[in-house]
């Protein structure tokens, strides 16, 4: 009786700290979307933060973007060569890359890249007491520190997806025509007839915008509410990794559920 | 990290998303070929349009010259309405000719345009009179397995009552027929 009572009232904490935490996050959300204002006026804060967040992450994600592609091609070849249709291979890496791996495999690599730096970085701020500093000089960090990291985050993600669909569908066209040979005409002009500019490539990119709200918000969030020591900083990068991908993998459903049924 | 790098390589990674963009509209999706410019729309009534979807091409000769836009079931006729959107430079004769084909054997299906021989081109609005169905590939098998069953049925015993014949071939599979032979 005991034990039953001390497992419900953990489970009852927990609920209780999950719900807090969901309304300090959107809390959270709302006053980085009031104070923007000084992100745009000085636009360079934010031009800054895209070159740690967008610029320093091309590397990781033009790789895999193009093993990504080339990887797709080579299995895709293997299905669709039994039935004779080895030039729809061209849809198929098209497809998947621009529909959803492009935004969704983007997300996940820039969580772990740029996400983990933001959360580590505003978690050691608060935890050196720069983010009090501030405001004892009248600055709020929330406009001076969170908003230019939001907006960075925001612009980069849709630009860094577009790159990897577009790296990746090159890296398919690697495999598919010079080491395949499948023929190159029918490669392209097969995902031209398939893929729309409006229903495939636009919503893809608003997908990433999505992502990129969500990722950038939560790395924000966690690095914010950290404790401010070691262990809490350590611990809100692992959050933040966490619970971007869940975000990332339950938003895509969302939108890909929507998208689909128009 | 000085300010003009910085600049520099955001300025980069901006123009380069914005040129991914631009090879994803150009040398991937349809943007260059979708855009059909100025179209009229004929609207066609089919019985059984199989697996036509709203924006299938309509070719003519084998040459893409529009979209298939709306399709819509009329209730008192029963029929499908189909909605073509062509080309305002390609005009087409009154009596122009609608199929609905298969790209390949399961590929998707689109409309072919048989141009006729009347003077009086289609106006915008106008429906097309002269149409050929969908051929529904499960109606095709099961009449050829109909046929070869009851082909079967009537070498052996030359029976010409085509009554008994029938409930023979409905009480076993015409599979099981086939195999016979």
């Amino acid at each position: 009786m005991h034990k039953i009572k001390r497992m419900l009232s953990r489970l009852g904490a927990g609920f209780v700290n999950k719900v807090w935490r969901l309304g300090a996050g959107a809390r959270l959300f709302w006053l980085t979307l009031i104070s923007s204002g000084e992100s745009f006026r000085r636009f360079r804060l934010t031009v800054r933060e895209v070159y740690f967040t967008g610029v320093m992450s091309l590397i990781i994600i033009l790789v895999s973007a193009f093993f990504v592609g080339m990887v797709l091609a080579l299995q895709g070849y293997q299905t669709l060569q039994k039935y004779g249709s080895s030039e729809a291979i061209g849809v198929l890496v098209a497809l998947a890359l621009v529909r959803e791996l492009g935004p969704v495999v983007t997300a996940l690599l820039f969580a772990g890249r740029a996400g983990t730096a933001i959360t580590a970085e505003i978690g050691l701020m608060k935890a050196t007491e720069q983010l009090s500093a501030m405001e004892m000089m009248a600055v709020s960090p929330i406009a001076r520190v969170i908003a230019p990291r939001f907006w960075a985050g925001v612009i980069a993600m849709p630009i860094l997806a577009t790159l990897f669909s577009m790296v990746g569908i090159l890296g398919g066209y690697l495999v598919a025509v010079p080491l395949i040979g499948v023929d190159a005409g029918a490669f392209w002009s097969q995902m031209q007839a398939n893929v729309d500019w409006r229903h495939d490539i636009l919503n893809g990119v608003f997908k990433s915008v999505v992502f990129g709200v969500a990722c950038t918000m939560i790395a924000l969030f966690e690095g914010y509410d950290a404790p401010p020591t070691a262990e809490g900083v350590s611990r809100a990068t692992t959050r933040t990794v966490v619970t971007s991908s869940l975000a990332v993998l339950g938003l895509d459903f969302i939108l890909t559920s929507f998208m689909i049924s128009v | 990290m000085d300010r003009t790098t910085i600049d520099l390589w955001v300025g980069i990674f901006v123009a380069l998303g914005l040129a991914a963009l631009l090879g994803l509209a150009m040398k991937v999706g349809n943007l260059t070929t979708s855009s059909i410019g100025e179209t009229y729309y004929v609207t066609a009534n089919f019985e059984n349009i199989g697996g036509l979807k709203p924006r299938a091409p309509v070719k003519s000769a084998g040459v893409v010259v529009g979209r298939v836009g709306e399709i819509s079931f009329d209730p008192k006729t029963y029929e499908a309405v189909v909605s073509l959107n062509i080309d305002k430079r390609y005009g087409f004769p009154q009596d122009t000719f609608a199929n609905i084909y298969t790209a390949g054997l399961l590929g998707e299906q689109y409309i072919g345009l048989e141009a006729g021989g009347d003077e009086q081109p289609l106006k915008n609005g106008d429906k097309i009179t002269q149409t050929q169905d969908a051929v529904v590939l499960e109606k095709l098998i099961s009449q050829f397995l109909y046929s070869k069953a009851t082909e079967s049925d009537d070498q052996p015993e030359k029976k010409s009552a085509s009554t008994e014949t029938d409930a023979d071939s409905l009480d076993a599979s015409p599979l099981d027929k086939i195999s016979h032979k």
